[in-house]
């Protein structure tokens, strides 16, 4: 935990709106956080509670309208994202961060060779010329693991298995020797083995490039393995943020305890049931009132209802928001 | 950037014996040819349209273009005969030789009309169905509105206004009149609605795909989004629908040039050919038959194509 890198991305209060026909859905709602050089950050939290949405928030990719990213500041170098016209990021999207999807059965172009896609952006962005984009093409899918690469370049995306158009989006993310990636729950439509492959590769390649990584999931096990910091996300605020180790050792609010106490592990006895989370997250058209976990939480108590809580610090490098100090069970 | 090429790759797969297994997969045309192959219909009309093409490009190295429009007074509705198969027409020119010049000039208004009116429809649909928004409901409005007016009446009443005095025009060592291009303007610009409907619904789905973020997150232009990433996934249905706009524009030059409005002599149009024809109806049967028989089969055969092509490229139907 050397803290002597210097911060790469600063998130401050950002928030992020959707106007629906139904309502106004607040889907981030003044998160903070950042992200230091060579750094891997992992965002977690369950489905819809805003993950993706604040870093599609942060690139400027939210479609507007219906969205609408109405307050808040992203510093990267130095300088504020969010006030950038669509030209300026589109020299920043794919050369300094870039971004891997869910599913890569559908983040691919079916009409459009791998090459091509991959050669693309190096075009786009370093200006190469079309024979060395396509030969830099060819090492980069032998980089990521792609055999007969060589070859591999003139197929389409549905010529290859899942795990491998992960593979082929990696090497698009990593064409430019970007600065930060923001790999979105990469893992998600893999089965378990060519996750652990993904996830091994994206340390390896991390380390070599010396970027810095934000990974979105809602899987804990793959947290562990690979992040220096956890960022804990529910209905749009961040709930905790924590090193790994602290994180594990002493979750401090009950929505990261609930996570943790519904992962599966090899040291639990096997006639124990994993504990499922009661409730599901907060309708997000209305703005909360009073914590937004209250409703599920096994800690509340009458502040709860009242006042949403806010990040406070507990630890070096550990911040929770929470009323109540889950350890004791007393008010803080 | 040379981090990239130092680092080795530990869980490169064990090379398997691919021998055997060494026939490359097909591609998508492949498969696409395929199953055009399997459609009677369509190669059918492949074949006829392929004749027709030859017939109208090779017959005027038999006969040249001063014999198609040369009028003789004399020779005035003549039969067929060995002399003229086709019969003669009203001012006694060659049938025959007309069909062939006509046939080309035909050929020629279906094709570049469809060219501008893909690239309309395009441009329109893409950009309605991409930005969406007061963009859409702009184009729409427009497309809705030149939908509501019978495409007749626009072609007549754009032949009229633009019909008037146009210089000819010299083109590969041929003179044409001026008024083929202002047919293929004019059927180009009425014919364009359909396809941009058709487009703009291609794009309002495709554009919701997990791909076209990816492009944008990899820094890519709505332009080339536009062009490079979405067009190429609705390249099916704008085939299919530029291949039957051929036949429909071939049959606007026709009934346009029957009312008298469309290409104007000497310069022959399948089309233009049957001005007229209408008072023979019974005593000169020879002078709508055969380019209406022309028309016919090249309509026809157009069409089966565009079935064929239509199955053939649909993504979805994936028998082989």
């Amino acid at each position: 935990m050397a803290m002597t890198k210097p911060v790469l991305l600063e998130v401050s209060d950002l928030r992020t709106r959707f106007h629906t026909p139904e309502g106004t859905v607040f889907a981030v709602n003044g998160i903070s956080f950042h992200v230091d050089e060579g750094e891997t950050v992992a965002v977690v939290g369950e489905s819809g509670c805003g993950k993706s949405v604040s870093m599609i928030s942060l690139l400027k990719l939210i479609p507007t309208p219906p969205g609408d990213v109405y307050a808040g500041t992203v510093i990267y170098r130095g300088s504020d994202l969010l006030q950038k016209s669509e030209q300026e990021m589109e020299d920043i999207r794919g050369k300094e961060i870039a971004m891997i999807f869910q599913d890569p059965m559908t983040s691919l172009n079916p009409v459009l060779t791998v090459g091509r896609q991959i050669s693309e952006s190096l075009r786009v962005h370093l200006g190469h010329s079309h024979e060395l984009a396509e030969s830099r093409t060819v090492e980069l899918l032998e980089l990521v693991g792609i055999p007969d690469a060589a070859r591999r370049v003139y197929d389409y995306p549905h010529q290859f298995s899942g795990g491998m158009r992960q593979r082929v989006m990696i090497a698009m993310a990593l064409s430019c020797a970007p600065s930060l990636l923001i790999a979105d729950e990469p893992t998600t439509a893999l089965d378990v083995t060519i996750q652990a492959q993904i996830v091994e590769l994206v340390a390896r390649l991390r380390e070599s490039l010396h970027m810095a990584v934000i990974w979105i999931t809602h899987d804990l096990g793959v947290v562990a393995g690979m992040a220096d910091r956890v960022i804990v996300m529910y209905a749009g605020f961040i709930v905790e943020e924590a090193s790994v180790e602290d994180l594990y050792d002493s979750p401090s609010h009950p929505y990261t305890m609930a996570l943790l106490g519904a992962l599966p592990r090899v040291d639990r006895r096997r006639d124990q049931r994993l504990k499922s989370i009661p409730g599901s997250p907060p309708n997000l058209l209305v703005e909360p009132r009073g914590c937004p976990f209250a409703p599920r939480c096994d800690f509340v108590i009458e502040k709860c209802r009242q006042e949403n809580p806010s990040l406070i610090q507990i630890g070096n490098s550990h911040s929770t928001a929470c009323w109540v100090d889950v350890k004791t069970g007393a008010p803080r | 950037m040379n981090m990239i090429m130092e680092s080795t790759s530990p869980n490169q797969p064990v090379p398997l014996n691919m021998e055997g297994l060494d026939t490359p997969p097909l591609t998508l045309s492949q498969l696409a040819w395929r199953r055009f192959r399997r459609h009677r219909m369509a190669i059918f009309g492949a074949i006829v349209l392929t004749l027709l093409i030859i017939y109208a490009l090779a017959g005027s190295l038999v006969y040249p273009e001063s014999y198609a429009n040369h009028t003789d007074t004399s020779l005035r509705l003549l039969a067929p005969s060995m002399e003229h198969p086709f019969g003669t027409d009203s001012v006694g020119r060659d049938i025959l030789a007309r069909t062939i010049y006509g046939g080309q000039i035909s050929l020629l208004i279906g094709i570049t009309a469809v060219i501008i009116e893909t690239l309309a429809g395009i441009l329109i649909g893409a950009l309605a169905g991409y930005y969406g928004g007061w963009i859409d409901s702009l184009l729409m409005r427009i497309t809705e509105a030149m939908l509501n007016i019978p495409e007749i009446f626009l072609l007549i009443v754009m032949a009229k206004f633009f019909g008037g005095n146009i210089p000819e025009i010299e083109f590969i060592g041929r003179t044409f009149s001026g008024s083929v291009i202002v047919i293929v303007v004019i059927i180009g610009l009425t014919s364009w609605m359909y396809l941009a409907r058709i487009v703009r619904a291609q794009f309002l789905s495709l554009k919701e795909n997990e791909f076209v973020l990816a492009a944008h997150a990899t820094g890519t232009s709505n332009a080339q989004i536009i062009f490079l990433h979405i067009l190429p996934n609705s390249i099916a249905p704008i085939v299919v629908s530029a291949t039957l706009g051929v036949a429909n524009a071939i049959l606007a030059e026709a009934y346009i040039s029957f009312l008298g409005l469309g290409v104007q002599p000497p310069t022959a149009t399948w089309g233009n050919m049957l001005d007229g024809a209408n008072n023979y109806l019974e005593s000169a049967p020879w002078l709508w038959f055969f380019p209406g028989l022309l028309i016919l089969l090249t309509v026809l055969s157009i069409n089966f194509l565009g079935d064929g092509m239509r199955d053939a490229l649909d993504p979805r139907s994936r028998a082989v």
